[in-house]
C-alpha cells in the first residue's frame, strides 16, 4: 500500500467530510433525514464550477455554500410551512436540483476545469518549493474542514444552536417552549446545506471538473461516513463527535481505496456504503431483538417436539 | 391575570366524534392565584390547558393575559410568558442534552448567538441546588440519565428559570412514586411562592387540591360546575367536595382514580 493511495483517500475523505458534518446537524442534531444531498452536492459542484471558470476561484466557494443555503432553505419551507413529507420534501428538492443543476452549466452535463485557476491551483503555487508541495490538496481540505468543525462547535452551542439541538432531541417538549420550531428546522437545514454546497464546490476544483452526476449517492456514503464516526467517537462534546465525524469520513475513504486495491470494481462504491448503512442502523435494532428471536425459535423447536 | 371570557372548542365538528371539549367558559385568575382544578376522565381540564397555552385557537371566545389579548398569538410566542409541565416527565427535557445545556435554552439570557457564560453555570448550580437532589454535581451529565421525579423536577426549574406570569401544571406528579410526588409538590410550592406566580394545576388526588393553593376548580362536561376559594375553602373535607360536586354536576364523580385517593382519608 502506498503513501499516494493513502494520500488520495485523506484527500477525499477530508472534502466528503465536509457533506458528514452536513449530516451530522441535519441528521443525528436536527434528526431530519436531507434526502436532498445529493443534488445539492452537484449544485455546490456546479456554481463552484461556473464561477470559477469565469475567473473568481474564491468567489465560487462562496457562491456554492449560497446555492446550498437557498436549496436547504426550500427543503426546510417544504416540510415545515407546506405540509409535505420531511423525506418527500428531500427527495422533491433533490429531483428538482437535477434539471437546475444542468441549467447552471448551461445545457452540459460536464464542465471542464483544467486551464481554470481554482483555490487548490493557487494553494499549489503558494506552496511551490516547500515541504507541503505535494500535499497542496491536503492543505486546503484541511484548512476547510478545521473551519467547518471550529465553527460548529461554536454555532451547535450557542442559544441558537441549543435550539436547534432540542429541537431534534424532544420535539414535545420545543413545541410547548419558547423555540419556534419552523425557525430552528429552517435554520440548521439551511447552515447543514451551505456545507454539503462546499463540499460538492471543493471535490469539482479539485478534480478539475463538475459533472452532473458527482453528488449521486452521496447521501449514502456520507451517512455511511457518519455512522462509522457515531461509532468510535459517538459520546461526548460537540468538537469530540465532530472530530468523529471526520474521522468516520476519512475510514470510509481507506476502507474503500484498500478494496479497490484488491481489485474491487469502482462501481461497487455505492452498494459497499448501502450495506455499511444498513449495518450501522440495523446492526443494534437486530442484537435488541436477538434474545426473543432466540427464545422464539426454542419455544417453536420445544413445541414441535412436544407434538410429536 | 388571566381571564378568560366565554370560550369555547369543539373537536371533529359535523362529524360523529363531534365533541363539545369546553363550552361557554369564563374564568378570571387574580395575580398569585394558586388554583387547583379537579374533574373526571375527559371534563376538559387538559383542554383548557392547551387552550390557554396556545395549542390550538378556540372557536370561540378571548383570552387576555395580564391585560394582552392573546387569543390568537402562536403557541411558542404565548410560551415566553406562559410555563407548562405534563403529566409525562420526559417530555419537559432534552434527554441528549446535558442539564446545563437544558437550562441555558430554558434561561433564554442574551441573544441567539450567545454562549453560556461562567456567572450562568453559577447561577444554574445555584438553582440546582435547591432541588436538594444532587444535580448541582452532574451538570455536565445528560438529562437522559435522571430518573423521572429528577427530570420533573428539573423541568420545573426551567419552567421557572424567567418566572413566567401564568404556571400550568397538568396532572404534574402523578406519574412519580409518592414519596417523589410529595417532593415535586413540595418543590413547586417553594418556586410559586418565591416568584408569587399565578398557577393552576391540575391534580387528581382531592388532598392536593385543597392542602395547596387558595382556590379550587372542579369541571364537568367542559364547564366550570365548582369554583371554591376564601372562607368557605377552609374546613372542607374530601367528602365535602364529592358531595358539592355530585350537586354541582348533578351526577356523581365518576373518576377511579379520583376516587382511590379520595378513599385514603
Amino acid at each position: 500500500m502506498d503513501l499516494a493511495l493513502i494520500q488520495t483517500a485523506l484527500e477525499l475523505g477530508l472534502i466528503c467530510s465536509l457533506t458528514v458534518l452536513a449530516l451530522f446537524l441535519s441528521y443525528t442534531m436536527l434528526n431530519v433525514c436531507d434526502l436532498s444531498t445529493d443534488g445539492c452536492f452537484t449544485l455546490g459542484a456546479a456554481v463552484g464550477a461556473v464561477v470559477a471558470i469565469s475567473g473568481h476561484p474564491f468567489l465560487a466557494i462562496f457562491a456554492a455554500m449560497g446555492a446550498g443555503v437557498c436549496s436547504g432553505f426550500i427543503t426546510a419551507l417544504l416540510q415545515t410551512k407546506m405540509g409535505v413529507d420531511s423525506l418527500l420534501a428531500g427527495i422533491i428538492v433533490n429531483t428538482g436540483l437535477y434539471s437546475i443543476n444542468i441549467a447552471v452549466m448551461s445545457g452540459s452535463s460536464l464542465l471542464n476545469m483544467n486551464q481554470t485557476t481554482t483555490v487548490f491551483t493557487i494553494v499549489r503555487d503558494l506552496l511551490e518549493g516547500t515541504v507541503l508541495e505535494d500535499q497542496y490538496k491536503l492543505v486546503v481540505a484541511g484548512i476547510a474542514v478545521i473551519l467547518v468543525v471550529v465553527f460548529l462547535t461554536l454555532f451547535l452551542n450557542t442559544r441558537l444552536g441549543l435550539a436547534i439541538r432540542a429541537t431534534g432531541n424532544n420535539p414535545d417538549m420545543v413545541r410547548s417552549s419558547s423555540i419556534n420550531p419552523v425557525f430552528t428546522t429552517i435554520v440548521g437545514l439551511c447552515v447543514a446545506n451551505a456545507f454539503t454546497g462546499l463540499s460538492g464546490c471543493l471535490l469539482a476544483q479539485s478534480q478539475r471538473s463538475a459533472d452532473v452526476n458527482i453528488g449521486t449517492g452521496m447521501v449514502t456514503i456520507a451517512l455511511a461516513s457518519l455512522l462509522i464516526g457515531g461509532t468510535i467517537l459517538g459520546r461526548g462534546g460537540i468538537l469530540t463527535r465532530a472530530c468523529g465525524v471526520v474521522l468516520g469520513a476519512f475510514i470510509f475513504r481507506l476502507v474503500y481505496t484498500i478494496a479497490l486495491r484488491f481489485d474491487m470494481p469502482a462501481f461497487m462504491l455505492k452498494l459497499v456504503s448501502s450495506v455499511i448503512v444498513v449495518l450501522a442502523i440495523s446492526g443494534p435494532y437486530l442484537k435488541s431483538r436477538w434474545p426473543m428471536i432466540r427464545r422464539r425459535l426454542a419455544h417453536r423447536s420445544g413445541a414441535a417436539k412436544g407434538g410429536n | 391575570m388571566l381571564t378568560l371570557s366565554h370560550i369555547s372548542k369543539t373537536f371533529n365538528p359535523g362529524t360523529v366524534n363531534e365533541k363539545k371539549a369546553l363550552c361557554d367558559l369564563s374564568l378570571h385568575l387574580a395575580p398569585g392565584d394558586f388554583t387547583t382544578i379537579i374533574g373526571s376522565n375527559g371534563a376538559g381540564k387538559s383542554t383548557l390547558f392547551n387552550a390557554v397555552s396556545g395549542s390550538f385557537f378556540t372557536d370561540e371566545g378571548t383570552i387576555l393575559l395580564d391585560g394582552r389579548d392573546i387569543t390568537f398569538l402562536p403557541e411558542y410566542k404565548r410560551a415566553r410568558s406562559i410555563g407548562r409541565l405534563f403529566q409525562d416527565p420526559m417530555r419537559g427535557s432534552a434527554p441528549g442534552m446535558t442539564i446545563e445545556e437544558n437550562l441555558a435554552l430554558a434561561a433564554g439570557s442574551g441573544g441567539w448567538f450567545s454562549h453560556m457564560t461562567k456567572a450562568d453555570r453559577d447561577r444554574f448550580r445555584e438553582r440546582l441546588a435547591l432541588l436538594d437532589m444532587g444535580l448541582e454535581d452532574r451538570m455536565k451529565q445528560p438529562v437522559g440519565l435522571l430518573s423521572g421525579g429528577q427530570r420533573q423536577a428539573l423541568t420545573l426549574l426551567m419552567a421557572t428559570m424567567n418566572p413566567p406570569k401564568l404556571l400550568l401544571l397538568d396532572e404534574h406528579t402523578a406519574a412519580l412514586d409518592p414519596a417523589t410526588a410529595e417532593k415535586v409538590l413540595e418543590i413547586t410550592r417553594q418556586v410559586v411562592e418565591e416568584h408569587h406566580i399565578t398557577t393552576m394545576m391540575v391534580t387528581h388526588n382531592m388532598q392536593d387540591a385543597l392542602a395547596m393553593g387558595n382556590r379550587t376548580l372542579m369541571m364537568d362536561s367542559g364547564r366550570i360546575v365548582l369554583d371554591i376559594s376564601g372562607e368557605e375553602r377552609k374546613g372542607l373535607t374530601v367528602n365535602d367536595l364529592l358531595e358539592r360536586f355530585r350537586k354541582g354536576a348533578g351526577r356523581a364523580l365518576d373518576n377511579d382514580r379520583i376516587l382511590l385517593s379520595g378513599g385514603e382519608e
